[in-house]
């Protein structure tokens, strides 16, 4: 397994899964809704660069994880605030990485919550591998392969600009 | 029966003898100190090396539980546990069940306790009948049956004209009154010293005012009447100070306190530790400080174990439900070794305040290693330490704020009337 | 302190994390903190459709009321059925207690059906500690309890829940002035309110109350005592009355409910003296016309019912969390 891995330009997949995505959403109808805290950042550039009229929503799926007896609720909880009406909508939940996808069927859980969406699609701006649930993007313009001992997050500078950085367990 | 004690460092409080002496015992009785009387051939000899060699424990205060308790304790256990903790004679409070207010009563106590390994005991007989605080009990035929004082355990007299005809009928036939001075209003559904911690915990309080109203009603009785009053169970610096006044003023007045009050206060109650709930309740750190030094200088008279045993069910209930007391009878040596080590005081004074000093309150001829003297021997290591355990504890009572510690003091031997009731050594 | 020292608090596990929720004294700040930033996205959840979080799925949470309180044993029961918690309710008043029954027996039952959670209500001071420590002592400690009220003692969910309100509208716990008026010498909530504001770094807590309602040495517990109401109101930033019940007209503490009224009842009038921003807090049932005139509490000032609101979103968190500390 290469210790080094070339890391993506987030800023450039950010451009490349707008791209991707513009085919197939409806700016008056489609609805993004990013995973905190990557997500959530990379869903802002998405509605920009998409120019979608529906604000917007944030999902936290810590009360949601399948992991909670093992790891407890963690300190930073953040609020999930969905500004539009779930019921018969199109909706894109959005996130930095696909892993696990364990994240994502929280997410969709809770969604489910707010009311019955007509669609969901899924769109990461990388896809590392190791899934564990049977979850495929609809849109994702990079894939790599890491071992389970890193964690590549995604990051916001100062400036507002994205990166990846790999952390080692 | 002749025994020889060997090798001890003997302390006899009664005559101020501190000294490395052999004891010899015939026929129950003391009958040489220091070298054998001509011809003493010993049946028995008991080595006391490192160990001292003091009059058995005189204790105020012991619940035997019997009669009408008996799930908490019986006869046979706490004798054993009083043999243990070096205790040969001890004062037993009438809130038995039935109220020990019957000569029968008392002489079926008495006669059960009549067994060569079991310490001496004096009832105390009920003051009122059912000890109500109504009607007087037939002091004369109590006494004639055992009784050596009259009280009211820790129910008190509401009722002051009922207090102060008591007091007069006893002190007609000179019989000793004992009371504890606890109003019971301003006591009324209190559970712990009214202070920080009773804030704090959201308990109950009982002011140290109970204390001082009721103590200041018996002072002015004993005064008015001539009653030889003792006062049980004094808790706090005010109350210490009051009975050293009318002592001053020329009242005969003596008193006690419970050996767990010398040692902790409101504070232990921790996170509402029933085992430290008491009555009357432990005060605050200055009250506890007040009583240590009360009994050093004499101000009170005598320490008792205040022995109460309670079953696990009386106990393991939220503290304002849970039953009062402590077992005391084996803790009542090693926690006065602790309080006479903290004060540095000679062991003779301290020793006195469990041997002689309470005999003397009793009115016994007891609390001496005289020639002539009945063999009422304690003797202990003083530096074997006694770990406080539920499987150590001899009696049925396991309830202690002290259980988990240990205490230097240990018991070898035990004697009562020449008789060994405890052997610390096939332990 | 008596060289036999304090025990170690049985709420806070091995690694200083809450095992049970007992009382707020001694809790370290960043614990409170914690329990109120966990308590914000909970307040989300019922805005939803479905008012439900999967956090406590498959668990069973008992509600042990010995005293009843309908109102307090409802917020928890939506505040446990809203983390998808099974629960079950029992009003051991009216049962087992009355057979003879005590309490750790009835502790001991429920452990036996596999309970995951206690939430403890009883007339005692300490009788949850009593179910705690039991259930370390036997090896059960996997059982979280939570004090819903004991005795005089303790109410920390109810001090938590003040505490969410008061930060919902107050930013900043340093630069404020709290009343508490009332029955402090019978109030659980006030021992809680007076622990949590101290423990929050509020620079001055008053306590209210005519000398019968007070207990001895409360300014140790770090308060200002004041006796006349208007004095103790003046400039102040939270208003926290406390409930008067009925029966302290007997027993010689107060002459009357008019003259309490008089004295001590919360007025518009008495209000005004307080910063003009001033919220008004109670933790409810309130005594209309007893502790406080109506006027105050449907006006502007009162934050009474956002109080139960915030109540269900604290619990959550506070079950959430224990949840987790296993």
């Amino acid at each position: 397994m290469p210790i080094a891995t070339q890391l993506p330009d987030a800023e450039a997949l950010c451009v490349a899964l707008a791209e991707a995505m513009r085919p197939h959403v409806d700016p008056a109808a489609t609805a993004l809704v990013g995973i905190h805290t990557g997500g959530v950042w990379v869903a802002e550039r998405l509605h920009a660069a998409l120019g979608l009229k529906i604000p917007p929503g944030s999902i936290n799926v810590s009360f949601y994880r399948d992991d909670f007896s093992q790891r407890g609720l963690p300190a930073n909880a953040k609020t999930s605030q969905i500004p539009f009406d779930v019921e018969g909508a199109h909706i894109v939940i959005v996130d930095d990485v696909l892993y696990t996808g364990r994240t994502i069927r929280a997410a969709m859980n809770e969604l489910f919550d707010y009311g019955r969406p007509a669609r969901i699609d899924l769109a990461v701006l990388t896809d590392r591998g190791g899934r564990e649930l049977p979850i495929a993007p609809s849109f994702c313009p990079h894939s790599l392969s890491l071992p389970a001992a890193q964690i590549l997050a995604l990051e916001r500078a100062e400036d507002g600009g994205l990166s990846f950085r790999l952390i080692d367990k | 029966m002749k025994i020889h004690i060997r090798n001890g460092r003997l302390i006899d409080p009664a005559s101020k003898t501190d000294k490395a002496l052999d004891l010899f015992i015939a026929a129950g009785k003391v009958v040489a100190v220091g070298s054998a009387p001509a011809g003493f051939e010993a049946s028995s000899v008991l080595d006391a090396s490192g160990c001292i060699v003091c009059p058995g424990l005189v204790d105020l205060a012991a619940r035997l539980r019997e009669p009408g308790f008996e799930y908490k304790a019986t006869l046979e256990s706490e004798m054993a546990a009083a043999a243990a903790g070096g205790v040969t004679r001890l004062a037993c409070p009438p809130d038995t069940d039935p109220v020990l207010d019957e000569p029968g009563l008392v002489e079926m106590l008495t006669h059960r306790a009549r067994l060569p390994e079991f310490a001496h005991v004096h009832p105390v007989g009920a003051l009122t009948t059912q000890l109500e605080g109504k009607e007087l009990t037939e002091m004369a035929e109590l006494s004639e049956a055992g009784c050596i004082a009259f009280g009211q355990a820790n129910r008190a007299i509401v009722d002051t004209q009922v207090l102060l005809r008591a007091m007069m009928y006893a002190a007609t036939f000179d019989f000793p009154v004992w009371l504890q001075a606890q109003d019971p209003f301003l006591a009324r559904k209190g559970v712990a010293h009214d202070g920080e911690v009773a804030a704090r915990l959201g308990l109950a309080g009982i002011p140290v005012a109970a204390e001082t109203i009721a103590l200041a009603t018996i002072l002015h009785l004993a005064r008015e009447t001539g009653a030889r009053v003792h006062v049980t169970r004094i808790s706090s610096a005010a109350g210490v100070e009051m009975i050293v006044a009318a002592r001053a003023a020329g009242i005969a007045v003596t008193c006690d306190v419970a050996i767990h009050h010398l040692h902790l206060c409101e504070m232990d109650i921790g996170f509402f530790n029933a085992n430290a709930r008491l009555d009357p309740p432990l005060r605050s750190q200055r009250d506890r400080d007040a009583l240590r030094a009360g009994l050093a200088s004499g101000a009170i008279n005598a320490v008792c174990s205040d022995h109460t045993p309670v079953d696990d069910d009386g106990k393991q209930r939220p503290f304002e439900e849970a039953e009062v007391g402590a077992t005391g009878l084996e803790l009542l040596l090693p926690l006065t070794l602790k309080w006479a080590q903290e004060m540095k005081l000679p062991l003779v004074t301290a020793l006195a305040r469990v041997t002689s000093d309470p005999a003397r309150i009793l009115g016994v001829r007891a609390g001496s290693l005289a020639i002539g003297a009945a063999a009422d021997i304690c003797v202990f290591d003083p530096l074997a330490e006694f770990a406080v355990t539920r499987e150590n504890l001899r009696s049925q009572g396991k309830n202690t704020p002290f259980i988990g510690y240990e205490f230097p003091g240990r018991v070898r031997y035990t004697l009562i009337d020449g008789h060994l009731a405890f052997d610390g050594t096939l332990s | 302190m008596s060289e036999f020292g304090k025990p170690q608090s049985p709420q806070l596990n091995s690694h200083g994390e809450l095992q049970h929720l007992l009382t707020i004294e001694g809790l370290p700040r960043d614990v409170l903190t914690r329990i109120l930033d966990t308590a914000a996205p909970f307040s989300e959840v019922a805005e939803r459709e479905v008012k439900k979080v999967p956090l406590l799925r498959g668990k069973s949470v008992f509600n042990l009321f010995f005293e009843n309180s309908t109102r307090t044993r409802t917020t928890f029961e939506i505040a446990a059925k809203r983390l998808s918690a099974d629960v079950i309710n029992l009003n051991i008043s009216t049962s087992s207690a009355n057979k003879g029954e005590t309490l750790l027996d009835t502790a001991d039952n429920l452990a036996a059906m596999q309970a995951d959670m206690f939430v403890v209500r009883h007339a005692s001071s300490g009788a949850p500690y009593l179910i705690a420590q039991h259930l370390a002592a036997t090896g059960r400690d996997h059982i979280h309890v939570v004090n819903a009220g004991d005795g005089r003692h303790a109410h920390p969910t109810q001090g938590l829940l003040d505490m969410y309100t008061i930060r919902h509208y107050k930013a900043d716990f340093t630069q404020l002035t709290i009343a508490i008026v009332g029955d402090v010498l019978h109030s659980r909530v006030a021992r809680s309110q007076i622990h949590a504001l101290t423990t929050l770094g509020v620079p001055e807590v008053r306590v209210i109350a005519p000398k019968t309602l007070l207990p001895t040495g409360v300014e140790r517990l770090g308060v200002r005592v004041f006796h006349d109401m208007r004095e103790g109101l003046r400039g102040v930033d939270v208003v926290m009355m406390l409930r008067l019940q009925n029966e302290r007209m007997q027993g010689a503490l107060l002459p009357s409910s008019q003259e309490y009224f008089k004295s001590y009842g919360l007025t518009p009038e008495k209000l005004a003296l307080a910063k003009p921003d001033a919220i008004v807090m109670h933790p409810g049932p309130m005594n209309r016309g007893v502790e406080i005139d109506s006027a105050v509490a449907d006006g502007g000032q009162a934050v009474i019912l956002p109080q139960v609101t915030f109540g269900i979103a604290v619990r959550m968190a506070v079950m959430a969390m224990l949840a987790g500390n296993s």
